[in-house]
């Protein structure tokens, strides 16, 4: 039972020396000339603008919980649509109201306007 | 395939580290992750049942719970961030203006 | 697989007129300009009444539907009355105050109704799940309701602690159900009672599972040690919320612990009995004494809230049909006290809720007699006098305990009651016996407010005198219950 494991620990064992080992040669071996270009935190030709820990808009929030909302809702599409045949009509009944209720909601926050960017 | 044992004891460390968590912790984001945590130990018990029992009402009851959080977490959401724009602060223990 | 029938509907219907009503109310909302909003109001009123008129429908066609996991027998019938008469009260109520608070939106009507539907299905639930769900809808929906003046720093912070807490405490609950689910591999309250008490010796599991789903409920009804949420909570929320949440949650919460452990769970008496035991003693006390350091009125009605659900506990400690008939009645009375009281407060408390200290209610007995007799009416009801209907309602639930030999739970409760005369009579005090002018400026009271409390001192008054009918109903409801 317990020898079942042993190829796992040879492989943690060897996953981690050839880590250590890698790193370790490449901050021993490598050779280091550093300018401000290689140490600004993107390389890729672009100039950084601003601060990182910039506040974001507060319309960032606000969209990722609607997204969060709307995007659980969807789960229960899933077992719905595996057991749909089954179902007839009752379930397409259902499901139509309870999509309904979600497009109440999205009509809701569409007016208050929740999802215009520009705000 | 993991025992009943193995699932429940996970679940009941989790669920210990969300409570305890609730109670340590003083910025208000990382007590709500621990309530977050605590529900989530709350579902890997029911779906551990509900292996174990061969009966699907637990997971059932797992697609609710995942509901239940998540719009718990966006009501929750918003009243920290009407909270931290009122008082420019996460830390609970300077939210207390209604103690005598 | 069963299938689904129109009788079932039938049986939710007052859920689903209120439901579809608060959708309504929320996709009108955006369309109707700010000074209209109050129509909103009247519409979400119009739900109530139809939901009431339905549950009148209803309440001829008993049984149960949707496979056994919904009833509608005298028990929900009587709790969702009870919840519709407090969101109807609560609506009266809040039409003024908040156009007067300039937080005139239409979701608040819409949020009551959604805490409704949530609180209905948890008293006519018979399925786990579903009363999980109403507890999370009407838990959710009050979270927000708490925080709904969003530039109120006091407003902001009684939510983010009814948040942060009633989530805990859910999870707490929903622990339990699993642990529950797991022992006898059913949610559904009527098949778990026939497998828990088929088995012989009740594994120690349970009793975790039963400690668990207390705690979580002990959370909502504000016992001791789970109180200290509720003074903050109270206080800082909108004064007619406060009405709603210190009622209706409240009462929803006993109606599952009226099922869950008066009924499901009968068998596990003994553990149970002390669990009741030991917090209605601890409630009454830290609420009583609690209450008596207060200077400001909606803490100290918190504290008195909190005194209140020990009470109630007694008769849950006490059981049986007399104890949860007495259960049953005390709540509804509770409810008129309370909400009359803190709607009236919201009135008296001026713009922004700015003069919400006790002393602040100097010489109103002689500036607005008629306001503050009916305040006095409340507080003597709350403190249970005589001829009022929480002097009925209390001597039911002690006359219930000292019946089933709860004597020393009884003499704490009768206590500490003598003790809350105190804290109740002092605002009546400084009302009529301080000199001095009322600080708030006097505004004239609006008829919807006028009109809800009339209802409520008119209750008090009448199931203070004349209780025959009402305990009849409750009798009936606590029927079923063994």
């Amino acid at each position: 039972m317990i020898q079942d494991y042993l190829p796992i620990l040879i492989h943690m064992v060897i996953v981690v020396v050839l880590a250590l080992a890698l790193m370790g040669l490449s901050s021993w071996v490598g050779v280091r000339r550093p300018t401000r270009e290689k140490n600004a935190p993107y390389e890729c030709g672009i100039p950084p603008v601003g601060n990182a820990r910039e506040k974001f808009s507060i319309s960032f929030y606000l969209v990722g919980m609607l997204f969060i909302l709307f995007d659980v809702e969807v789960a229960f599409l899933f077992p719905w649509a595996v057991v749909y045949k089954s179902l007839k009509w009752f379930g397409f009944i259902e499901m139509f109201i309870f999509v309904g209720v979600l497009f109440a909601g999205y009509i809701y926050i569409w007016k208050k306007g929740a999802l215009d960017w520009s705000r | 395939m993991a025992p009943l044992n193995h699932i429940l004891a996970l679940s009941v460390i989790l669920f210990g580290l969300g409570a305890a968590g609730f109670v340590i912790r003083r910025n208000i984001i990382t007590i709500f992750m621990c309530i977050e945590l605590m529900l989530n130990a709350v579902n890997l018990a029911f779906v551990g049942f509900s292996r174990y029992l061969g009966d699907l009402s637990g997971q059932i009851f797992v697609f609710f719970v995942i509901v239940v959080a998540a719009a718990e977490a966006a009501v929750g959401l918003a009243i920290i961030i009407a909270v931290e724009r009122n008082r420019q602060t996460l830390a609970i223990d300077e939210i207390d203006s209604m103690k005598m | 697989m069963s299938t689904v029938q129109a009788s079932d509907f039938i049986c939710i219907l007052p859920q689903i007129i209120l439901s579809g009503f608060a959708i309504l109310v929320m996709v009108f909302e955006p369309f109707v300009p700010a000074a209209r909003r109050v129509m909103l109001g009247w519409f979400a009123l119009f739900a109530v009444a139809s939901a009431g008129a339905a549950l009148a429908w209803t309440s001829t066609l008993p049984g149960t539907a949707f496979g056994g996991s919904v009833e509608a027998s005298f028990f929900s019938i009587f709790f969702m009355a009870l919840f519709l008469l407090v969101a109807a009260l609560c609506l009266l109520g809040s039409f003024d105050y908040l156009a007067r608070d300039h937080v005139q939106h239409g979701e608040y009507y819409a949020l009551i109704l959604m805490a409704t539907v949530g609180m209905c299905f948890m008293a006519s639930s018979t399925e786990l799940i579903l009363v999980f769900l109403g507890l999370e809808i009407s838990s959710i929906s009050t979270y927000i309701l708490a925080g709904f003046k969003r530039q109120d720093a006091l407003s902001n912070e009684s939510a983010l602690k009814y948040f942060l807490l009633g989530s805990f405490a859910t999870a707490f609950f929903l622990y339990g159900i699993a642990f529950v689910y797991g022992l006898s591999g059913t949610t559904n309250l009527t098949a778990l009672a026939e497998r828990i008490h088929a088995q012989s010796s009740p594994p120690i599991m349970l009793w975790v599972a039963l400690l668990l789903m207390f705690i979580g409920l002990a959370f909502k009804v504000s016992t001791a040690p789970f109180h200290v949420w509720t003074p903050d909570v109270y206080q800082g929320a909108p004064a007619p919320v406060t009405a709603f949440l210190s009622v209706g949650p409240k009462a929803a919460a006993f109606a599952v612990m009226l099922r869950v452990f008066l009924v499901t769970f009968a068998g596990e008496g003994a553990v149970l009995f002390w669990l009741l035991w030991i917090s209605a003693a601890l409630t009454m006390i830290i609420g009583n004494l609690g209450a008596l350091a207060q200077t400001n009125v909606k803490r100290m009605l918190a504290y008195s809230a909190i005194a209140h659900a020990g009470y109630v506990l007694v008769g849950l400690a006490t059981g049986g049909e007399e104890g949860s008939a007495s259960v049953m009645f005390y709540l509804l009375v509770y409810a008129l006290m309370n909400v009359g009281a803190f709607l009236l407060i919201a009135h008296l408390a001026g713009t922004g809720e700015h003069w919400t200290n006790i002393e602040d209610f100097r010489g109103l007995g002689f500036e607005r007699p008629g306001v503050a007799a009916c305040l006095t009416a409340l507080m003597l009801s709350l403190g249970g006098f005589p001829t009022t209907a929480g002097f009925l309602g209390k001597f039911y639930l002690f006359r219930a305990a000292v019946g089933a030999g709860l004597t020393g739970l009884t003499v704490i409760a009768v206590v500490t009651s003598v003790i809350s005369v105190y804290y109740y009579l002092r605002l009546v005090v400084v009302m009529y016996m301080q000199e001095g002018t009322p600080q708030a400026p006097s505004a004239p009271m609006p008829w919807p407010l006028r009109v809800a409390l009339a209802v409520c001192v008119a209750g008090i008054f009448l199931l203070g005198l004349f209780p025959g009918n009402v305990l009849t109903l409750a009798h009936l409801a606590a029927m079923p219950l063994p």
